[in-house]
């Protein structure tokens, strides 16, 4: 149901093996195709500012990624590799980050 | 060279966090530093003076990490504007040095190509790289260099390796007098910072070849530090250790402060004849820098611990472990190390905030940091439960008073979670920042870094207290000293002082909670810094040296207070302002007196309502 909802948002067709990186486990692995934050409201800053700093933090597209941790509460927040790098985030802010997970 | 030697050539060190631009400006300028405090904000400007091989002076400036210049917290606004040129009373550097992690090159190159349309002459020193070594990490130098358009020198700052190679770069950029090209920074679009990756992902290709053996160390600890359940536990038990250190390790130090300057009082009062100027001097000015000074082994204990695991890199994972945790309150993780610098004084606590990048975080969290339980309060605290609660065992390795002392502890903790909730709804709508912190690799923290870092503690602190609050305590000191009392008196002299006076005309206020009127005269100079009431007591109650005779002052106490007066005090001491330099630092980094506004009024309605129900149950379960 996101996956429509996404769709309708950017207006475009979406790859059906896309996920959110909100929704993704520790273990998975994958690619980030799409950083388009679209969900209004809620962050406390604008959905463009969020949108630049996921991409400052390298969540940008084409960037190889795994979740190595989560917290205990909610499974929340997450640790992810990024190529070299880790970088925690909450799943809330997540949730703009499209990813193609690989399959396992 | 028409530059001359008065004027030294101005290099600023910019870069990601973590990539060792402290341990380069510490290699660099060795001890000669200076640290003062940005005009108008309260980030920290630490600034170095070297002088190069060819005799040329040189100001280097260790700027806050960031991963942008389109900056998100006060402490990268300053680096920005320093890099920019736009701090007031600041010239533009003449060398940017910009400061990478060889082993993490990525986010580092983007920051350096928004400092090449800075346009000003730069040098990149890459420095770590002894891991990049060690991992067998391939960079072309010469490539790198011509696609940068920058010379490159590798450095090891911990132990000063490339240090005399960065600076000869410096001294040869400004001696040939290395033009900037016109300033064309801007803050980039999104576009723009997807292009900018792309630029630095065809870079690191083309440069860079992956690490032979790559680090598999900090991927093992963090599969036990950031284990859901053992991290969690891990962070607990480390912070146990930090409190038994923090109150054990000082208190033979806090003694001696206390000997030693009750030592001088009686030193002065002997050699001076008897007078105002002898009051003064040892009751206010030798009085009031012990008290402050006091509380020095304390706060350099707590801040060698935290210290230590930020170097390690463990900071960023106990923000992560507690994200969650606070965030059930409206906390950021990060608040965690403010937060818990607090316990030992609130006011390196409110400092701290400043590492939360969000203004409503950081606001939310400055608020509540006053409700820890500071070390001052535990004066108060110990002479109230010494003189009211029975010291009986009440279960297996439970004691009456040490569980009132925990219940006080615990009331700061959890009102400043529902105060932060409330701050949250209230002031921000519910709004939640993004929440997005870089995991550093693990690294041995230098001995030398953090022993370096530990006397600037101190610097910072002994600079406070002589500039803040030892005005504050003389003011103090001189509220209650007069005017004398008229001849022939027989109450203690701070009855006929302006302190007396106040105190018996607003004690009505105070009545409904209980407290008499030598109470409220003791909040007054107990305002100055909460452990003053304890003398300002002693004072009232005519118990000579109350702080070394809290047993006499105690007793005294008990005859004088009911039950419910004395718990109501203790509720009214977890909540009330009572702290000047407090309220002065809020006033600091929150550059606004309506926030200040704001602590002072949320805090003194939660005392004030604590007291008065506290006291009312006590008085109607017969302690009245
Ligand atoms: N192995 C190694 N460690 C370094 C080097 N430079 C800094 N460090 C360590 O990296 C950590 C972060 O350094 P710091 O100077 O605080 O980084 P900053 O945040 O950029 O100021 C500290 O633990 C330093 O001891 C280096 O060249 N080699
Ligand atoms: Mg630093």
């Amino acid at each position: 149901m996101f996956r429509s909802m996404h769709e309708m948002l950017a207006g475009q067709a979406v790859d059906a093996e896309l996920t959110q990186l909100s929704q993704a486990r520790p273990g998975d692995r994958g690619v980030i195709v799409d950083v388009r934050a679209d969900h209004a409201g809620g962050h406390g800053v604008d959905v463009h500012e969020l949108e630049r700093r996921l991409l400052e933090f390298g969540f940008v597209e084409g960037a190889a990624f795994e979740i190595i941790h989560q917290g205990l509460i909610g499974a929340d927040p997450i640790a992810v590799r990024l190529d070299d790098m880790r970088v925690a985030l909450r799943r809330r802010d997540a949730e703009d980050v499209w990813v193609r997970l690989d399959p396992k | 060279m028409s530059e001359s030697a008065l004027q030294p050539a101005r290099v600023a060190l910019v870069g990601n966090p973590n990539t060792g631009k402290t341990a380069l400006f510490n290699a660099l300028t060795g001890s000669r530093q200076k640290v003062a405090n940005y005009a108008g904000v309260t980030v920290e400007r630490k600034e170095g003076f070297i002088t190069t091989a060819a005799g040329r002076s040189l100001s280097i400036l260790d700027l806050p990490g960031t991963y942008s210049l389109r900056a998100r917290s006060p402490d990268e606004a300053v680096t920005r504007d320093a890099v920019l040129g736009r701090l007031a009373g600041e010239a533009e550097p003449d060398v940017v040095v910009a400061v990478a992690d060889a082993t993490n090159l990525r986010l580092v190159l983007r920051l350096i190509l928004e400092l090449k349309a800075v346009g000003r002459p730069m040098v990149l020193a890459l420095n770590m790289y002894d891991i990049a070594q060690r991992q067998g990490l391939r960079i072309d130098l010469e490539g790198l260099q011509r696609e940068l358009g920058c010379p490159i020198v590798t450095t090891v700052a911990t132990r000063k390796r490339g240090i005399a190679e960065l600076t000869a770069k410096v001294d040869e950029l400004v001696a040939t007098g290395a033009i900037s090209t016109t300033n064309v920074w801007h803050e980039p679009s999104a576009a723009e910072i997807r292009g900018a990756h792309r630029e630095a992902q065809r870079i690191l290709k083309a440069y860079v070849r992956p690490p032979e053996h790559p680090d598999t160390f900090t991927g093992k600890v963090d599969a036990v530090l950031l284990h859901p359940v053992a991290g969690l536990a891990i962070l607990f038990a480390l912070l146990f250790v930090m409190f038994q250190a923090v109150f054990a390790w000082a208190t033979p130090l806090m003694d001696g402060i206390d000997a030693a300057f009750l030592w001088l009082g009686a030193a002065v009062g002997q050699a001076l004849p008897d007078g105002l100027i002898k009051d003064f001097i040892s009751d206010g000015v030798i009085a009031g820098v012990g008290s402050v000074l006091v509380f020095l082994p304390q706060i350099l204990i707590l801040f060698f611990f935290i210290i230590l695991l930020e170097d390690f890199g463990y900071m960023a994972r106990a923000a992560f472990l507690m994200d969650r945790i606070m965030g059930g309150a409206g906390l950021h993780g990060r608040a965690f190390i403010p937060l818990l610098s607090s316990f030992a004084c609130a006011i390196p606590g409110i400092m701290a905030a400043r590492v939360i990048d969000q203004k409503r975080d950081r606001m939310t969290t400055i608020l509540v940091a006053p409700l820890m339980t500071c070390s001052a309060r535990i004066p108060v605290y110990t002479l109230i439960i010494s003189a009211f609660i029975p010291n009986e065992t009440v279960g297996p390795g439970l004691n009456l008073q040490g569980l009132v002392m925990f219940g006080l502890y615990a009331a700061g903790i959890l009102s400043a979670l529902a105060v932060s909730f409330v701050i949250r709804k209230v002031f921000w709508r519910g709004a939640v920042e993004p929440f997005l912190m870089e995991l550093p690799t693990y690294k041995l923290p230098s001995v030398e870094s953090v022993f370096r870092n530990l006397l600037l503690r101190a610097q910072i602190f002994l600079n406070r207290a002589g500039r803040i609050i030892l005005p504050l305590m003389v003011a103090v000191w001189v509220l209650s000293t007069f005017p004398g009392p008229p001849p022939g008196a027989t109450e203690p002299a701070i009855d006929y002082s302006f302190a007396g006076m106040i105190g018996q005309a607003i004690q009505p206020l105070f009545a409904p909670i209980g407290f008499n009127w030598q109470m409220v005269v003791a909040l007054i100079p107990g305002f100055a810094a909460r452990e003053v009431a304890v003398a300002a007591l002693g004072t009232v109650y005519a118990v000579g040296d109350a702080e070394a005779n809290v047993g006499a002052l105690g007793a005294r106490l008990a005859q004088h207070w009911s039950l419910a007066t004395g718990l109501s005090f203790l509720a009214w001491y977890i909540f009330a302002p009572q702290c000047a330099a407090t309220l002065g630092v809020v006033k600091r980094e929150t550059n606004s007196w309506a926030w200040t506004g704001v602590m002072f009024a949320y805090m003194t309605t939660l005392a004030y309502l604590a007291s008065f129900t506290v006291y009312h149950l006590a008085v109607a379960l017969g302690g009245g």
